[in-house]
C-alpha cells in the first residue's frame, strides 16, 4: 500500500466537530440545489438538453463509485466485480417495469419477449416482482445478500489482495454468462427495455418521470454520501483503515476483521444495486453486456482512482469527470477512447496515486497558497536545504516493505 | 469407450491451452505477486505475430514449417513487449499489487485498440513522436541537470511533438491515401490456417482426434519441460526460485533482484506469446481473443497456488476436464438415474453454464484449501 493514503480522522473536540458538520451539510445542500434547479436550466440555455439525462445517469453511477471508495479507498479491497451488484439492482427494477400494463391495457400481460421463445407461463422468480414494495426491497436486499454470502465465503478464509480481485472478476463473468445465456428466463443478450414500460400508469421515458429519477439520483448520492461519511468517521472508519493498512496486526490486536469486511462489502454492493436501478431507468435498457462486462466494473474503480480514493467527494467528482470526458471524447474521436482510457489508468496509478483531490490537498493547495496567499512560514529553512536530510527523507519515504 | 476417450481428450486439449496460457502468469505471480491483466493481450499479440509470419512466408519454400518460425517470433515479440512493460510501468509499482493490476489493465486496453487501429499512418506518427520526445529528452539529460527542467520539458515537448507527429502523419495520409491509412488488421478477426500436415486428424474408431489439438498438447509438454529445465537447471532459474522464496534474503546475498524481475516478466510474456500461437490454430483471431481466456487462466493460478509448477498443471487439467465434461453433458449417461438429475445436467450442458458450475466448485474448493493446491510452506508466505 502507498504510505501516503489519507489517515483516519483524529477525534476532535465535540464543538469544532459539530461546527464542521454543519458547514459540510450546508455545502452539500447548496450543491444539491444547484444540481436540481440550476444545472438543467443552464443545459437548456446552452441547447444541450440531452446532457441533463447524462448528468442524471452519471450521478447514479456516482452512487456505485461511493461504494467502491468505501471498500477500496478505506478498506483496501479491490473489487473488480461490482457490475454484478449493479446489474442485480438494475434487473430487479427492470423486471418490475416489465410486468406493468402497457398504455391502453388494463390487464398485466406476460412480458412480450417471452412469446418469442415460446414461453407461456411466467417463470416462478418473476412472480414477486408484481409487487412494488417487494421490488424496492429487492433492489437493496438481493445485491446485499449475494455480496454478504460471497464475501463471507472468501474473507472467512483470509483470501485477500489480488486473489480477492480475481475471484470477484470471475464471479462477474459467471453471472454474465448466466444472464447472457438464459433467453427463456430473462431475455438473454437482448436485456430488458424500460423506457417503453409504464410506472404508476405513466410512461417511464416521459419527461416528468425522468425528472423524478434525476431528482432521486441526487437524493441517493446524498444519502450514500452521508452513509459512507458516517461509516468512515468514528470507530468503524478507523477499523476499516486499520484493515487496509495492516490486517495481520488488526488480527493480532484481538479483532476479527471478517465481520467488518463482509459488512462493508455488502454495504457497497447495496449502493451499487441502487445505482444500477437508477441508471437503468434513466438509460432505458439494461443488458448483460452493458452492465456486467469486465471493462465496466474496472472502469468503476478508475472513477474513484481519478477523483481520489479515500475521499468520498473524490469518488463523486471522479465519476462525473471521467464519464463526461468519455462522452465528449467518444463523440469526437470514437476510435481513440480506449487509448485515452488506457493512458488514464497508467497516469493515475503512476503519477497521481491519490487522485485529483489527493493531489490538490497536498501539492495543489500549497501551490495556490504560495502564489496568492501569505507565504507559508518555514521553520528551520536550513533543514529543507540540507542534502543529507533531503536524501534520508527520500529514501525513507520510498522504502517499501520488501517481502 | 469412444465417449470416454472423447471426454478425456477434449478435457486434455482444453486443459493444455489453459496451462500454456497460465504458465507465464503463474511464474510472474509467484515471483512478484503481480497479476498481469495484459497477459491475455500478450497472447493476442502472439496470435497476430503468427498471422503475420504466415503471410510473410506464404510464397516461400518455408511455408509448410511456418508454424515453428511463428512460435519463435511470437516468443520474441511478446517477450520484448513484456520487457518494455516491466521496465516502463510495472517496475515502479512493486509492493503495490492492486495498482499494478489496474495499470496492466490500462496497458491491455491500449494494446487492444492498438491492433485495431494500427496502420502505416499510425506507426509513422508514433515513430515521429517517440523520436522527437525521447530524442530531446536524452539530449537534454546529457547536457543539463534534467531534474530541474523536467516539468518545463514535459509541458513544452509533449504537446509539441504530439502536434508535429499528428500533422506529419495526416499530411502523409492525405498524400498516399488508402494504402497508407488502411488498418493492418482492423476490427474484423483474421484467420490463421494450419499448415497442410496439421489438418485432419487421427481417426480412432468413430472419433477423430484433430492434429492441431494434438500439436498443442505436445507443444504444452515441451514448454513445460523447457520451463522446468530453465527453473531447475540454470543459474538464472536458481535465482528466480530464490527470489520467489525470499526476496529480501536473496537481495542480501547479492542476487540482482531487479534483473531477475525483468527476466521473469519477459519469460512469462514470452510464454503468453507461445500460448497465443497455439490459440491462433484453434480459431479466428481478433483483438478480443485475449479476453476470452484470461479469466480461466486466473482461475488456474488461484487453484494451483503459487511457486510450484505442478500446482498449475493439476489445476489446469482439472478445470479443463471439468468444464469439458460438464459442458458436453458427458456425465448424463453415467449418473442420470432419473429425469430430474438429467434435466439439471441438461441445464448446465453449455460451455458458459459449465463455467458457472466450475466457479462454484472453485469457491467450495477454496473453503478447504484457501492457498491453492500446493501452497508454499513457511512464515514468509503470509505477508
Amino acid at each position: 500500500m502507498t504510505p501516503t493514503l489519507a489517515a483516519p480522522a483524529l477525534p476532535k473536540s465535540p464543538r469544532s466537530r459539530k461546527k464542521q458538520l454543519i458547514t459540510e451539510a450546508i455545502v452539500v445542500a447548496v450543491i444539491a440545489l444547484i444540481l436540481l434547479f440550476v444545472m438543467p436550466w443552464i443545459f437548456a440555455q446552452a441547447g444541450q438538453g440531452v446532457r441533463v439525462n447524462q448528468l442524471g445517469r452519471f450521478l447514479a453511477l456516482a452512487i456505485a463509485a461511493l461504494g467502491i471508495d468505501l471498500i477500496w479507498g478505506y478498506t483496501g479491497l479491490l473489487s473488480l466485480g461490482h457490475g454484478l451488484f449493479f446489474a442485480l439492482g438494475g434487473y430487479a427494477l427492470a423486471m418490475y417495469l416489465q410486468l406493468q400494463p402497457l398504455p391502453g391495457q388494463t390487464e398485466v400481460p406476460i412480458p412480450e419477449f417471452f412469446t418469442l421463445y415460446g414461453v407461456d407461463k411466467l417463470p416462478w422468480f418473476w412472480e414477486p416482482f408484481y409487487s412494488f414494495p417487494f421490488t424496492l426491497a429487492a433492489i437493496v436486499v438481493i445485491p446485499g445478500l449475494v455480496a454478504a454470502a460471497f464475501g463471507y465465503l472468501i474473507f472467512r478464509n483470509r483470501i485477500k489482495g489480488v486473489y480477492f480481485s480475481i475471484l470477484t472478476q470471475a464471479a462477474l463473468i459467471v453471472f454474465f454468462n448466466f444472464f447472457n445465456g438464459q433467453q427463456k428466463l430473462i431475455n438473454g443478450t437482448n436485456g430488458l427495455k424500460t423506457d417503453t414500460a409504464t410506472i404508476f400508469g405513466v410512461l417511464v421515458g416521459s419527461p416528468p418521470v425522468q425528472t423524478t429519477f434525476y431528482a432521486l439520483s441526487i437524493l441517493f448520492v446524498i444519502v450514500g454520501y452521508v452513509l459512507c461519511r458516517w461509516l468512515t468517521s468514528g470507530r468503524m472508519g478507523r477499523m476499516l483503515v486499520a484493515i487496509r493498512d495492516d490486517e495481520t496486526r488488526v488480527r493480532f490486536s484481538g479483532y476479527n476483521p471478517t465481520g467488518y469486511k463482509v459488512f462493508v462489502f455488502a454495504i457497497s454492493a447495496i449502493l451499487a444495486g441502487i445505482a444500477g436501478a437508477l441508471f437503468t431507468v434513466q438509460s432505458g435498457i439494461i443488458t448483460p453486456s452493458s452492465s456486467m462486462s469486465v471493462a465496466f466494473s474496472i472502469e468503476m474503480v478508475i472513477w474513484v482512482a481519478v477523483g481520489g480514493r479515500g475521499t468520498l467527494i473524490g469518488a463523486v467528482l471522479g465519476t462525473l469527470i471521467v464519464n463526461f470526458a468519455k462522452t465528449l471524447l467518444s463523440e469526437q474521436f470514437p476510435a481513440f477512447w480506449l487509448f485515452f482510457q488506457g493512458a488514464l489508468f497508467l497516469i493515475v496509478v503512476t503519477v497521481l496515486p491519490m487522485g485529483i483531490l489527493g493531489w490538490f490537498r497536498t501539492t495543489g493547495w500549497k501551490f495556490i497558497q504560495g502564489r496568492f496567499g501569505p507565504q507559508p512560514i518555514e521553520t528551520y529553512p536550513s533543514l529543507e536545504l540540507d542534502p543529507e536530510v533531503e536524501y534520508e527523507r527520500e529514501t525513507i519515504e520510498h522504502q517499501q516493505s520488501d517481502r | 469407450m469412444t465417449q470416454l476417450l472423447e471426454a478425456v481428450f477434449g478435457g486434455l486439449s482444453i486443459g493444455s491451452v489453459l496451462l500454456l496460457s497460465a504458465l507465464g502468469l503463474a511464474i510472474v505471480f509467484g515471483l512478484m505477486g503481480v497479476i498481469n491483466m495484459a497477459h491475455g493481450e500478450l497472447m493476442m499479440l502472439g496470435a497476430y505475430t503468427t498471422f503475420v509470419t504466415q503471410n510473410i512466408l506464404k510464397a516461400t519454400p518455408l511455408a509448410p514449417a511456418y508454424i515453428f518460425l511463428a512460435l519463435i517470433a511470437a516468443f520474441l515479440v511478446t517477450a520484448l513487449v513484456g520487457l518494455l512493460l516491466e521496465r516502463t510501468v510495472v517496475r515502479f509499482l512493486y509492493g503495490r499489487p492492486l495498482e499494478t493490476l489496474l495499470a496492466t489493465w490500462g496497458v491491455s486496453l491500449i494494446l487492444q485498440q492498438f491492433v485495431r487501429s494500427v496502420s502505416w499512418q499510425f506507426v509513422t506518427g508514433l515513430g515521429i513522436f517517440c523520436l522527437l520526445y525521447f530524442g530531446a529528452q536524452s539530449l537534454l539529460a546529457w547536457k543539463t541537470d534534467f531534474d530541474r527542467v523536467r516539468n518545463w520539458f514535459i509541458g513544452i515537448m509533449l504537446p509539441l511533438s504530439a502536434i508535429i507527429a499528428l500533422v506529419v502523419s495526416n499530411v502523409l495520409g492525405n498524400a498516399y491515401k488508402l494504402a497508407f491509412t488502411k488498418p493492418w488488421f482492423g476490427t474484423q478477426g483474421v484467420d490463421v490456417t494450419a499448415p497442410q500436415w496439421l489438418r485432419g486428424g487421427l481417426v480412432i474408431d468413430t472419433y477423430q482426434l484433430p492434429y492441431t489439438r494434438l500439436f498443442i498438447i505436445v507443444l504444452t509438454i515441451l514448454c513445460l519441460i523447457a520451463v522446468y529445465w530453465f527453473l531447475n537447471q540454470t543459474a538464472w532459474g536458481l535465482r528466480i526460485r530464490a527470489v520467489t522464496q525470499n526476496r529480501a534474503m536473496s537481495a542480501c546475498l547479492g542476487i540482482p533482484t531487479q534483473k531477475v524481475d525483468a527476466i521473469t516478466f519477459a519469460l512469462g510474456s514470452g510464454l503468453a506469446g507461445i500460448a497465443g500461437c497455439a490459440v491462433a490454430l484453434l480459431g479466428s483471431v481478433s483483438s478480443n481473443t485475449g479476453q476470452a481466456y484470461i479469466v480461466d487462466t486466473f482461475m488456474v493460478v488461484v487453484v494451483g497456488g503459487v511457486g510450484k509448477l505442478v500446482g498449475s498443471i493439476v489445476a489446469a487439467g482439472t478445470i479443463g476436464t471439468l468444464s469439458y465434461v460438464i459442458g458436453s453433458n458427458a456425465l448424463s449417461p453415467l449418473i442420470g438415474f432419473n429425469e430430474q438429475i438429467k434435466a439439471v445436467l441438461e441445464f448446465f450442458a453449455t460451455a458458459s453454464m459449465a463455467k458457472v458450475v466450475v466457479f462454484a466448485l472453485i469457491i467450495v474448493f477454496l473453503q478447504f484449501r484457501p492457498a491453492g493446491l500446493f501452497p508454499q510452506k513457511g512464515r514468509t508466505v503470509d505477508a
